[in-house]
């Protein structure tokens, strides 16, 4: 005869158990809330708010709120009547009373040239405007008449848009609203895209390659060796960002040390001094630099356990440095060489200060541009798109990772 | 006082979220217009400016285009070449020299970015100051002043700040580049660096001070605004580094350099004999059309 287990008050004991582990966890909770809380706030709202703004500007919408009614009401590429017309006059009046013309004027400059000084100088006069409105409207500026213009209004009358991606992909819209690429000479950003990621992967072997050999020498140095030899690791490591960039200006400029070095040595002659900076080649230089520590500490706290003895016995049993090597020692470094791969990969997709500084025309990354919207065109939403676009690249990145290393293998020190 | 390389954006992100902690700031024209557009600043009343000593109100005393409804100027600052004496041994004597790089060889400093340069590139070729804004405003205008700057792309190193030029001179990076002339000032005089500004072509701005929209102490904003903006202390700034005073009235008043010994009128972007072929920012052009040709200008740079 089964019975159930109860507690001393009656209680099933399953029920009770569930009961205390439960309130244990909710004990529990609170202490991870302060953090929660703190992310929530200080990274997951910002970044959600931003990624907003790229599908997301109501400046140009809801301003225009005739001129909605009239988009919705005719498809695509109709020629603007004397309704549409009217509808815009009613709109710039309004603009005029709220201040909002250089806004809305401003949201559909960024898909058409001139837009801006349109609005607002059609706004100053739209009160004294008398129908026949299409006349007075072309009359006052003949550039309303063309039919981009209004594509270009069509798009930024609804709030919610995928424009900003479209541009962010060197795509536009024509008249009749068809997906077009851009003229060739503005096309710039999934160029910059390629050698961001280009770059990126370049330097994330660079760092390996140098980075490999010094991990191994500390992990197996004795402490007192290898303790003073990770000082100068971590020193670079310490110093500022931009006093690093900065000193590689110094070495590297046309007449820098490196170039003065080799004219007095006559490897080169003084009028062919090398161009290591303000290009590619100074972008590489600085950042290898500058992620090498990300690749070295990852490599080396996964080389110290290792025990020699694999290695040894492999030897012994026959194997070739080259075999013990490449089927002994480098599987059990592969967890390090992720993460420091990884973790540099990462960061050099987003860098921003260092390429801003050494590189030059050709050595831009695509954070250069997002922070030239974010700055100084102020055009956010486009800023964003291109921001979510890196972000998730990143993302599908990492999944890929995730596929074929395995995240689990990661051991970042 | 917060310290900004172009205040725009933070007014920007401050007035949209409802948190402003500005007060008074410091911009350039074209940004003063756009965020006046956009309805992010308040507007200054004109008539609470003092009028100039002699009675001259203050709407007629300060230079042309130097009021606007949000914005009060205070300064003329100029984006001029600047040179280095000693690695030109025949200096430069015309904008058209800084692309000259057969006579005159050597890397070129340029401001990375559209405006200026396309200003710049078409007085070299030959265009008035007069009518540069007038084929800018044509594709066929572009195209050729891309095509002037092409022809010196190679040598071209690209600077950011303003504190970056007068380094890149120093350093014997550059044998010219273009630069804000009071950093240039400030090299050649008070460093005692041989830089000199070639004042042909010179591209003249303004600093305008504005108000952002929610300022928390709007009133002492404005009295801040007038008594900083007023006959005596815009010619008193002019001591301390060369960028002209934006009312006609201080001009006169204008005197030595704060080292007691130079003359500052001739270092002057408003001096008679170096205004002889300036460019006035046209402000409306570049709000209009900043973002297609920056776009293009990147384009170009990353090919």
């Amino acid at each position: 005869m089964s019975e159930t287990l109860t507690t001393v008050d009656g209680k099933p004991l399953k029920q009770a158990l569930a009961a205390a582990q439960a309130r244990a966890k909710r004990r529990a909770f609170w202490l991870v809330l302060p953090l929660l809380l703190f992310i929530l706030v200080t990274f997951v709202a910002p970044i959600g708010q931003m990624l907003l703004r790229s599908v997301y500007n109501p400046s140009f919408s809801q301003a225009v709120p005739n001129l909605s009614v009239w988009f919705d009401e005719n498809p695509p590429g109709t020629e603007p009547d004397e309704a549409a017309y009217e509808a815009l006059v009613m709109d710039l009046r309004q603009m005029r009373e709220d201040k909002s013309q250089g806004e809305a004027g401003t949201r559909v400059n960024y898909d058409y040239s001139g837009a801006r000084s349109m609005f607002t100088s059609t706004a100053r006069k739209a009160e004294r405007l008398e129908p026949p409105y299409k006349e007075a409207v072309l009359d006052a500026d003949d550039d309303w008449a063309d039919p981009v213009l209004w594509q270009a209004m069509r798009g930024a009358s609804s709030a919610y848009t995928m424009n900003f991606y479209l541009a962010a992909l060197d795509l536009g819209r024509d008249e009749n609203g068809n997906i077009v690429s851009v003229d060739d000479n503005r096309a710039v950003y999934v160029k910059l895209f390629g050698r961001t990621l280009f770059l990126s992967a370049l330097i994330t072997a660079t760092t390996l390659i140098l980075g490999f050999p010094i991990a191994h020498l500390l992990a197996t140095l004795p402490l007192r060796y290898s303790n003073l030899l990770m000082i100068f690791v971590l020193l670079p490591f310490w110093t500022s960002l931009l006093v690093r960039t900065t000193s590689w200006i110094v070495l590297l400029q046309s007449q820098g040390v490196v170039n003065d070095l080799m004219v007095a040595s006559g490897a080169v002659s003084d009028g062919n001094r090398l161009q290591m900076i303000y290009n590619q080649t100074g972008t590489i230089i600085a950042m290898t630099h500058i992620l090498l520590p990300f690749t070295v500490l990852p490599l080396y706290s996964v080389m110290r356990p290792i025990n020699p003895s694999y290695v040894r016995a492999a030897r012994s049993l026959g194997a070739t440095s080259w075999t013990a090597f490449r089927r002994i020692y480098l599987p059990q470094t592969i967890p390090g060489i992720g993460a420091g791969a990884l973790l540099v990969f990462i960061l050099s997709v987003g860098y921003y200060i260092t390429p801003a500084l050494v590189g030059g025309a050709s050595g831009q990354l695509i954070s250069n541009l997002i922070a030239f919207h974010m700055q100084k065109s102020l055009n956010w939403s486009l800023a964003a798109a291109l921001a979510a676009l890196l972000l998730g690249g990143v993302l599908v990145l990492y999944w890929l990772y995730d596929r074929l290393i395995g995240v689990d293998n990661l051991k970042l020190g | 006082m917060v310290d900004a390389d172009n205040p725009a954006t933070p007014i920007k992100a401050q007035v949209e979220a409802g948190n402003v902690s500005v007060d008074v700031a410091d911009v350039e024209l074209s940004d003063a217009i756009r965020l006046c557009d956009e309805g992010l600043l308040e507007e200054i009343d004109v008539s609470m400016l003092p009028p100039a000593p002699d009675g001259t109100p203050a709407e007629e005393d300060f230079i042309e285009g130097a009021l606007t409804e949000c914005a009060v100027a205070s300064i003329v600052w100029s984006t001029a070449v600047a040179y280095n004496v000693t690695a030109n041994p025949t200096p430069p004597d015309s904008i058209d020299d800084f692309f000259n790089l057969e006579e005159f060889p050597g890397k070129r400093g340029l401001r990375k970015g559209a405006k200026i340069n396309l200003e710049m590139a078409l007085m070299a070729d030959g265009v008035p100051a007069s009518e540069v804004y007038d084929i800018l405003e044509t594709d066929d205008g572009v195209d050729r002043a891309f095509a002037k700057l092409d022809t010196i792309k190679d040598s071209v190193v690209w600077w950011e700040a303003g504190a970056q030029p007068p380094q890149l001179l120093a350093d014997g990076e550059v044998v010219m580049t273009t630069a804000y002339n009071g950093r240039i000032f400030n090299a050649a005089v008070a460093e005692g660096q041989p830089f000199e500004i070639l004042w042909d072509g010179q591209i003249l701005d303004f600093d305008l001070f504005v108000v952002p929209k929610g300022a928390p102490n709007l009133e002492n904003a404005m009295k801040y605004i007038a008594y900083s903006t007023d006959t005596q202390r815009l010619a008193d700034q002019a001591s301390w580094i060369s960028y002209g005073p934006a009312r006609k009235s201080s001009g006169p008043l204008v005197g030595l350099y704060s080292d007691g010994k130079t003359q500052m009128a001739p270092h002057m972007p408003t001096s008679e004999a170096n205004l002889e072929n300036a460019l006035v920012n046209n402000f409306e052009f570049w709000a209009d059309r900043d973002t297609e040709l920056n776009e293009r200008f990147n384009a170009w740079l990353a090919q």
